[in-house]
């Protein structure tokens, strides 16, 4: 202690009081250390054992991620197992708009690896624009394995961009189904506010595609199946490290309809170019067998986003592929109101069978002349000639004598102006004139005038070609309407357990069967002896039809409608119902064919080729050509 | 024993201080424990900390059989040495990952902060020994010169770790050396004063550092993530903790530097709160020996000199727990004894050198 030598005396001196002084001090700084320390036992024992719960969760959601499994979509077939549906396999590229600084950069420079065309680009656009989540969005799909090769090998260069395999939904039959089958498309923020209000946003976590129209909207529960699970356990990077827990998804169901694919096939081959719808319903069960409407659009263009241009081009075309004609389109009925107007007349006891008239081709009404089609008149006509050559001047009288009120009641039993329920949404609902809808919608009264021109199913008469053929299925089947339903049954992919759409008796109309069995006959009659007979010549079975006519526009009073004076959109629309075989109807249809004039000459044909070839599975040759008929 | 190997044996733990090599020792195992699970049971990285540890060990001894008062001698041409390559940092210093911190010397590249570490502690003690029967107030301002210097060009680096942590030593020793009470009040008082002042000429990262303490939920993914990440991992352990290699945290790469800076976080996940209540304990063990040593030291110099050296291995524990349990901003300071990484472990272990020798020397006078 060489120090201690130095300078003895001021050690001495004071090292006692200095020493006492430095461990005074020491204390104190021990126990500064000490009450840090117990700071820090508190912080621990607030997050570890307070806050444990806490903490615990979060770092249990760190490391568990939960990827949500998204169900393969229930496959749609007709009654004979023809796909009209189905998914398939596919390499989109895709990209995650919030991990790219210049999505056009990219673009071009992801452009020079695979093919991307200006469809591709614009359908990306209007993607971005839609899409709120930080979805990845598809720039390309379907690329092929030499594309998938390139992009592989350039992958570094494009980050926030990956090939992914998505299945597709697809539609074999294109056009042909479209009305029916509708499409699916990408969910929008509209559908996510609807998901959400139905507590339904849980299963369409990962799901990116919903249906939108057709049997894909109204059937999306059943199709879309239930959302698996899969508990990954992820490291910082977001890289799965392993499995923990997976709960399958459950398949969406598979329809299956009653519809016929050939039949439709059948039918869209008759019209050829023409516009128009068919519905086709089996009477005792309410089954649809065929639902057209022409044109139709490719659904295939909306499974990934339909691009700009084709949208425009489909919303524009003047004849309205996008609208369901069948199902949401209204026309006057024409001529083919006439037997339910005599079944009303029989009812209410406002004509015998045998009663006559005498029609001079004419029908006087308040100073008004309303033209018979026939110029001159049928002469003496009864209930039957009623009905087989259609006569105007019968169901004049005959409107006049119901008023409005007994015929709107009457109708209304046969479904005109009241949604089917058919398992399509959007469905119209038509117009059923009464005096309470004109007071409703314009505000005005009825005038007696206007109850003459319902009589023969012009005036404010609007129907669907789905309640057409619906009434005419009602008919058929003595009275008794089912709910008419496109889909047969709903099958469970695992269990192969099938939930059928049990056919739905309506209503039974109140009528006499002896009144019932006057119309029929009477329809039979109109395909052997009346307005159908040239389109039903030579037939092999017994059918029965009713032939119409529906004005596109209003003729002025006392002017005669001359076809080749008026422009094409404006000629009548041609009609026919009819069904067969007339004894133990199995068929039951309503055709129109717009713009096409008589319904003799352009629809009844048509109802030809569909009633041969579901009676006696003929196979036409080619579309129908009009028949050189009289008018109806 | 045959005499000739009690006599080695003697001569070899002569100046070795039992209860503290114990401590250390201890430390150490949990060190390598949690190492083993932090890296991933990377045998190398744990076979080279191994290495780090006997080196340490090592220099202990060494410094442990050197008599305090050659230390003494070397204080005043340490800290010139330290502060002439201080001053070379700022100079001609290396930037790595932002910060001038290292000085290519030809043959290799030093960190001279690491140096003062013990350099200052030994400069301050020297400087009060040596004034010690005439101390006044000039000589505390002195010596706080003595001490701003160095911290002031090491946080100019900047490396806030390591000057938080000279800062702190040079500050224990003031206060032992007798600094008045109204002193101390007085620059307490200037010094919270101050902060607002110091505000403009912190560094971006400093201030981001304060900030993400104050709410670390204010950028989650960026500055905020370290904190977050490692008190999920400290309270998600409980009271038993996750059990050794079964912490997620840890394993699934959500604690960020976990063999070295963080690697608390990894301890406290796997073995919860009894755990952490251990290795407190061993903590304090060391810190409570350092101070018993302080207390029996025989000289100012040796008094000051263990002060210090006890109080920094404080500081660094208290300093380190803080930072990764969200109390305290997140500055580089690894954690004593367990973190990876020779450097540290040899300047604490050389600390804990002179601290034995302190001890041991002077009963070798006493006896």
């Amino acid at each position: 202690m060489s120090e201690l030598t130095i300078n003895p005396g001021v050690e001495l001196r004071n090292s006692q009081l200095e020493i006492h002084h430095f461990r005074l001090r020491l204390a104190i700084v021990a126990g500064f250390v000490l009450t840090m320390f117990s700071l820090l036992f508190v912080r621990f024992f607030y997050l570890q054992v307070i806050q444990y719960e806490h903490y615990h969760t979060l770092a249990e959601a760190n490391r568990i991620s939960i990827v949500p499994i998204v169900p393969n979509r229930g496959i749609i077939s007709d009654r004979n197992g023809v796909i009209l549906a189905h998914n398939y396999s596919a390499y989109t590229l895709e990209i995650t708009p919030a991990k790219v600084d210049d999505l056009e950069a990219l673009i071009n420079e992801l452009a020079e690896i695979v093919d991307i065309a200006p469809k591709d680009r614009r359908r990306f656009k209007k993607l971005l624009e839609e899409s709120k989540r930080f979805d990845s969005l598809p720039i390309r799909t379907r690329l092929s394995e030499e594309e998938i090769a390139r992009f592989a090998a350039n992958r570094y260069r494009f980050p926030g961009v990956e090939v992914k395999a998505r299945l597709f939904r697809q539609y074999p039959q294109a056009e042909l189904f479209s009305h029916v089958v509708g499409h699916i498309g990408r969910i929008n923020q509209r559908d996510l506010d609807q998901l959400e209000a139905d507590e339904l946003l849980a299963n369409y976590r990962g799901t990116d595609y919903i249906g939108k129209t057709g049997l894909e909207q109204s059937y999306e529960r059943h199709l879309h199946g239930t959302t698996g699970v899969e508990e990954v356990e992820v490291d910082s990077g977001g890289r799965a490290v392993r499995t923990l827990l997976r709960t399958p998804p459950v398949s969406g169901s598979n329809l299956v309809l009653k519809l016929d694919a050939r039949l439709q096939e059948v039918i869209y081959r008759a019209f050829g170019d023409r516009r128009g719808a068919v519905v086709a319903i089996e009477p005792g069960t309410g089954g649809v067998l065929a639902f057209v409407s022409k044109p139709g659009f490719d659904p295939n263009l909306f499974v990934d986003g339909i691009d700009p241009q084709n949208w425009n081009e489909l919303n524009n075309s003047p004849d309205r592929p996008m609208v369901n004609r069948a199902l949401a389109g209204t026309y006057p009925p024409g001529s083919t109101f006439k037997p339910y107007m005599a079944l009303a007349a029989l009812t209410y006891g406002k004509r015998t069978p045998q009663q006559t008239i005498s029609d001079p081709g004419y029908f006087m009404f308040g100073g008004h002349m309303f033209r018979d089609s026939r110029v001159g008149g049928n002469g003496v006509v009864d209930m039957y000639k009623s009905i087989v050559v259609s006569s105007d001047t019968y169901y004049y009288m005959l409107a006049n004598d119901l008023g409005i009120d007994a015929i709107s009641r009457f109708m209304a039993q046969l479904g005109f102006g009241s949604r089917t329920g058919i398992d399509l949404a959007s469905e119209s609902a038509g117009i059923l004139p009464s005096q309470e809808w004109k007071m409703k919608r314009f505000k005005q009264k009825w005038y007696a005038g206007e109850t003459i021109s319902i009589g023969i199913g012009q005036g404010y008469n609007a129907y669907t070609p789905l309640q057409l053929a619906t009434a005419i299925a009602t008919i058929a089947n003595d009275g008794v309407m089912f709910r008419p339903h496109l889909v047969d049954f709903v099958e469970d992919i695992r269990t192969r357990e099938r939930t059928f759409i049990e056919p739905k008796p309506l209503r039974t109309l109140a009528v006499k069967p002896e009144h019932l069995a006057v119309v029929k006959q009477a329809l039979v009659g109109v395909n052997k002896e009346g307005t159908g007979r040239r389109a039903f010549a030579g037939a092999e079975y017994v059918s029965a039809g009713k032939t119409g006519t529906a004005q596109v526009i209003a003729l002025k009073q006392g002017e005669k409608y001359v076809e080749s004076r008026v422009q094409e959109r404006h000629r009548d629309h041609a009609l026919f119902i009819a069904y067969a075989p007339a004894d133990k109807p199995k068929i039951a249809l309503a055709v129109i064919v717009e713009n096409s004039g008589f319904g003799a000459r352009a629809a009844a044909p048509i109802a030809r080729q569909v009633l041969d070839y579901y009676l006696l599975g003929k196979v036409p040759a080619s579309a129908v050509k009009d028949d050189d008929a009289t008018p109806d | 024993m045959p005499p000739l190997i009690r006599r080695v044996t003697r001569r070899l733990t002569a100046h070795v201080d039992g209860l503290l090599l114990g401590a250390v020792l201890l430390l150490m195992a949990a060190g390598v424990i949690v190492l083993y699970s932090a890296s991933n049971a990377s045998l190398p990285r744990v076979s080279s900390q191994l290495v780090n540890m006997l080196v340490a060990l090592g220099v202990m001894w060494v410094f442990a059989n050197i008599p305090p008062h050659y230390l003494m001698r070397l204080s005043l041409p340490v800290y010139v040495l330290g502060l002439l390559l201080l001053i070379g940092v700022a100079l001609f210093g290396e930037v790595v990952n932002g910060a001038r911190r290292w000085l290519n010397i030809g043959v290799t590249r030093i960190q001279p902060a690491e140096l003062m570490k013990i350099a200052v502690p030994l400069m301050l003690a020297w400087y009060f020994n040596r004034y010690e029967a005439t101390l006044k107030l000039r000589n505390h301002i002195i010596a706080a010169a003595l001490l701003v210097l160095p911290v002031g060009l090491i946080a100019r680096q900047p490396d806030l770790g390591t000057a938080v942590l000279i800062f702190a030593g040079g500050c224990y020793v003031l206060f032992l050396a007798g600094l008045s009470w109204r002193i101390i009040a007085g620059v307490t008082v200037a010094g919270l004063a101050s902060l607002p002042l110091l505000w403009p000429v912190m560094h971006d990262y400093q201030r981001q550092r304060i900030l993400t303490l104050l709410d670390p939920a204010q950028d989650p993914l960026g500055a905020g993530y370290h904190t977050i990440q490692s008190t999920i991992a400290v309270g998600s352990g409980g009271l038993l903790g996750k059990g050794w290699m079964n912490g997620t945290q840890t394993h699934l790469d959500f604690i960020p530097e976990r063999t070295t800076d963080f690697i608390f976080a990894v301890y406290s996940e796997e073995f919860g709160l009894l755990g952490t209540v251990v290795l407190l304990f061993l903590f304090l063990l060391v810190i409570a020996r350092g101070i018993v040593i302080t207390a029996n030291a025989p000289t100012l110099f040796t008094r000051l000199l263990a002060g210090a050296i006890a109080l920094t291995f404080f500081t660094y524990a208290f300093v380190n727990m803080g930072m990764v349990s969200g109390i305290l901003p997140v500055v580089g300071v690894p954690l004593p004894l367990i973190s990876y990484g020779g450097t540290s472990l040899v300047t604490i272990c050389l600390g804990f050198g002179i601290l034995m020798s302190i001890q041991t020397h002077k009963k070798l006078v006493q006896t």
